[in-house]
Parts: structure tokens; sequence; C-alpha cells
């Protein structure tokens, strides 16, 4: 058997699920004994059979990315519970398997695979696409690249008309029907108890997971920042995040505050001051990135 | 023998693996460890704390680049994407020498994330020594290619899994990373002398050794970095360096770790097969 024949004749038996018990199935990829299909490329020893020598391979490929997706996504475990967690988990991988050299990109699609596939969150759908996407810009938003922050003076001979502004790379804009903000903050902050005290996490996670199943719609628009490399959720008010989208949208500063406002119950007097003090926070906090200098050209 | 074209002419004495939960003990206290070792997967990101905590690390400490995803063994070409940021990050860390496994783990675009092991054939060793070749010119630095822990052996295999790292190594001219840990842990799960391996790999050729624990099972062993070495493996390093000479060393501990001085403890105790390669050279 040639190399590239053998990889993928291995890769197709490891990446195959593993069985409810989480042992190798006895069905092959394709059809088939997986006996046979083992025995055919790997040998055995004197203590384990082709099949549980390629088992060893099979499972660990499967705890190795369940681990890595429960610790991303700890929220959407709370909302759908642990076993609905690890069967979910079980077909996004089949859907996505990584196409990455690194673990962290693994859950990049788990927002839209679960949109496509509502039936693993059922009458949760909506509060399960919330925490995911918010689980997902958690995770972005810790490692994405950070440019020169915009100062004040890059504005002095700016012009409203005209002015386009950049959002740092590591700032996500996003509007949810749930506080997933404060659910997550709370899975967290149990996780963490849990860690200190194993004798009582059964019980403190099934009293979680009902208070989750309580949790009520409650419209919030977040930004998923960083400061000193911490990330930070804060809530913003809806004209805050319709400017700040619409300057994320390239639009510039005067068509991103006009289209903000125009459905805005903020009475007219209060929009100046309102404008002012977003600017003072996204100077303070360094939302955005330093204009480009133009490169000067020769002669 | 110590300082060699593929460690970069360099003599470093003994690291650990630098992990997450050491980062606090290490920036606060600033203790004496004469080198890390970092997973280079962990740090080929764009920005935030991972690559502040770097930054801070590199202003004090030597570090050097270990891999876990390069998969020189795999069929397909090498990952551009993987190979800019890698080269990104080893101008940012001025590594002396990269390494990364004698294995493959992905194929048609897919990643398992594990460390599979290479059938033994003349045909994979002529493959991965050209991928070796291609990385090392990309990079611009010495490469060092670490023996794995395997569990499975394949039929079609023509020669010993020492034979096929000599190959390869001679092939594509490169160092070797030498798991003496990993050697022990193959050797119980194929039935081999562990010290036949080490005896017969090229020692002019070790730019580096790793040293870690493991977990037993009844009928395997499972290459698990969450223990402190054995005796047995203790033994494999003390005859490795008696081969290779003073060589930069280096103890892995992944799960289960405890803290810093524990595993630095740990580490040290490579110090007096060190001190003794020392004393038999000056003899």
């Amino acid at each position: 058997m040639k190399l590239l024949a053998l990889q993928r004749t291995m890769a197709r038996a490891v990446m195959q699920p593993l069985t409810k018990s989480e042992h190798m199935q006895e069905k092959a990829p394709g059809g088939g004994k997986m006996r046979a299909y083992a025995s055919r490329f790997i040998k055995p020893n004197d203590r384990l059979t082709s099949f549980e020598r390629l088992e060893i391979y099979n499972r660990q490929y499967w705890f190795r990315l369940f681990s890595a997706l429960a610790e991303d996504f700890p929220g959407l475990r709370s909302v759908l519970g642990d076993k609905q967690f690890d069967a979910m988990c079980k077909a996004y991988v089949v859907d996505c398997p990584s196409t990455s050299f690194t673990l962290r990109n693994l859950g990049s699609k788990m927002e839209s695979w679960l949109r496509a596939h509502p039936k693993w969150a059922g009458k949760k759908q909506t509060l399960a696409l919330d925490i995911a996407r918010l689980e997902w810009a958690d995770i972005e938003a810790f490692d994405n690249e950070s440019k020169p922050a915009l100062r004040t003076e890059d504005l002095a001979t700016a012009d409203a008309e005209t002015l386009k502004l950049e959002l740092q790379p590591y700032v996500r804009l996003l509007d949810f029907a749930y506080p997933v903000d404060d659910l997550l903050l709370a899975v967290r902050k149990e996780d963490d108890t849990d860690f200190a005290s194993n004798a009582f996490s059964e019980k403190r996670k099934k009293k979680h997971v009902r208070a989750v199943a309580k949790l009520n719609p409650q419209p919030i628009y977040l930004v998923v920042h960083r400061i000193d490399n911490s990330v930070y959720f804060r809530r913003i008010e809806p004209e805050e995040f319709a400017v700040l989208t619409a300057l994320g949208k390239g639009k510039p500063l005067a068509k991103a505050l006009d289209a903000a406002f125009r459905k805005s119950k903020m009475p007219l007097e209060e929009r100046a001051a309102a404008v002012q003090k977003y600017f003072q926070t996204w100077a303070t906090l360094g939302w955005f990135c330093r204009p480009l200098q133009k490169k000067a050209t020769g002669a | 023998m110590p300082a060699n074209k593929f460690n970069g002419f360099t003599d470093y004495g003994i690291g650990i693996g630098l992990r997450a939960t050491h980062y606090d003990h290490i920036l606060s206290r600033k203790p004496v460890c004469d080198w890390f070792e970092i997973i280079s997967e962990n740090f080929m990101i764009d920005g935030g704390r991972p690559l502040q905590i770097l930054d801070e690390i590199l202003e004090q400490y030597k570090v050097v680049q270990h891999g876990v995803s390069m998969y020189f063994g795999s069929a397909e070409k090498p990952n551009r994407e993987h190979l800019r940021r890698l080269k990104d990050l080893v101008k940012r860390t001025k590594t002396p020498w990269v390494s990364d496994h004698l294995c493959w783990g992905s194929v048609d675009g897919r990643y398992t994330h594990d460390l599979l092991p290479m059938p033994y054939t003349f045909e994979a060793a002529k493959l991965t020594a050209q991928k070796v070749r291609e990385v090392r010119d990309f990079l611009e630095v010495p490469v060092a290619v670490e023996n794995v822990s395997s569990y499975a052996e394949f039929h079609v295999s023509e020669m010993t899994e020492w034979e096929f790292l000599n190959e390869v190594v001679e092939r594509a001219d490169c160092g070797i990373l030498l798991d003496v840990n990993n050697i022990y842990v193959s050797s119980q799960n194929h039935n081999f002398n562990p010290l036949d391996y080490v005896n017969s790999i090229p020692a002019e050729r070790v730019a580096q050794i790793h040293i870690a624990g493991h977990s037993k099972y009844r009928k395997y062993i499972l290459d698990t970095h969450d223990h402190p070495v054995i005796d047995p493996v203790w033994k494999l390093y003390d005859r490795a360096i008696q081969r290779a000479g003073h060589t930069a060393t280096l103890l892995e501990w992944d799960d289960s770790i405890p803290t810093f001085k524990e595993v630095h403890d740990e580490a040290l105790k490579a110090d007096k097969f060190l001190a003794s390669s020392v004393l038999a050279t000056a003899v």
C-alpha cells in the first residue's frame, strides 16, 4: 500500500465516530467489518489485535476534539446539557472536521452549523445560537491582531462627511435576543467553583441547567473587546451599536451617525452629548485603528 | 558534541516546557531556568495575551520552538499558511532551531491533531526527508525531527523505526530531537530493546533530548506527559548522553501539571547525567 493510500485508509477509520460506549465501531468506513479493515494494514501484537491498536487512535481523536469543543463552548454545553452537547459535537465534527493546523479554529463554524441543524437545540435554538456566537467572538477577541489605536490628533483635520474609521480586528459587535453575557460569566464562575470543590459539582450543574432553561429573552447589544490582553463584554445602547456597526461596514462618520439615529427615540437635544460620550469611550478603550499613513510619492 | 549545526551551535542546558499554569510564577518570581520550549502553534496567532506573555518571557529567557502539526510524514505538501505563520514566530523568538515530529496527522486537508505513526518504508522516508528540507529552506533555521510514541505498526514497513529515523535524517541532513521516553513507550508497545534504538541513532545529529513521564495500562503504555520520569527512561537518557554528549535537554509535562518548582526539580535530575558526560569528556 502506498503512503497516501495508507494514510487515507487510516484517517477514515480514526475519524469515524465512536459507539455510544466510546469504542471503535465494528462497521468499517464504506461498509464491511472493521476488524478485517484494520487487519489489512495494521499488525497485531501479542497483546492487542489490529482492531484494538487502531482503536487507540480512534478514541484519542474523538476525545481530543470533544475536549477542545467543551473548553471553547462551556456556555453552549450548559444550554444543551452534557449529553445533548456531546451528541451534537459528534455530529458537528463529522460535518466540519478540522481543516486547520490549530484546534483553535475547530469551532469557527459552530453558529452557522447550529443554525442549519436546529434539531440539536430544539426550543432553545435562539439561546443556543446567541451563546455559540458569543463564545466564538470571545475566542477571536482573545487573540486577534491589535493595530495602533486612533489618537485624538489623528482626527484634527478630519471631515465627518468623508472620515472612515476601522475597528480593531479584536473588537466584535454582537446583538443578542438573550442576556448571554451574564450567562457565560455565570457558567465560568461555576466552572471555577467546580474545580475547587468537585464533591458538589453535579448537584450545582443540575441546578444551573434548570436556571438556564428559565432564562428570559432580553435584547442586548454587546461589544466583545480586549483591554491589557484580557477579554471583556461591554453592553452598549442601540444607537451606539448602530454607529459602530455602520462604521465597521466602512460608512463615513456622517452617514453612520445619520443611519444610527434615524429611528432612534433619543431626544434630539441629547444626541450631541451622547455621540461625544461614545467617542470618549471608544478613544479610551482604543477600539479604532490609526489610519494608515499615506506614503510620499517620489518625483 | 553539544553544540552542532543541528541546534545552531548552541550549548543549552536543561529546560522545561512553557505552560500557561506557570506563567504567573515565571513572570513574577523570575526563577532560574536555562531555557523554555514553547509549542509553536500556541503562539502562531495575530495578537493578544499569549504573544504578550511570550514577549515578556523572551526578554529574560532563551526559548526554543517545538511544533506539533507540521506533519513531515503526511503525503501532502506543507500548508503554506502554517509555514508563513511559523516563520513569523521564528523571527520573533530567534529560536536557534525548530523541531517537530516524525509522523503524519493530516490527509486531504483534514487534520487529526494527533501524532500518527509512519509506515517505515523507503517511499515514506524519501518523501518525509524532502518535506523536512523544504520546511528548513523556508524557515532558514535548522530543523530537528522527533521520534514519536506509537501504538500501531504497519504490514508495509520495510525496516525498524530507528532505521527509518536514520534514513530520513541522512536524506534530509537534519537533526534529531531524541525523545527517550517515546523510545521506551514504543519499545514496550512493540516488543523491542530500547537500547538497540539509542545505540543505533547517529549521535552527531542529536540536537536536543526530550524526557517525560507516561501512563501504563494493562496491555499498552500511553505517552501522557503527566508523571515523573521513570528509572528505565533515565537509563536510556544516560546512554543517550554517553553517546551524544552534553545535549540540550527538555522535560515535557503537559497534564496534571504540578508547581513550577516540582517540574523544574524533576528536569534537573538530568544534571547528574550531563555532569558525568562532561567528566567523561575531560578524562
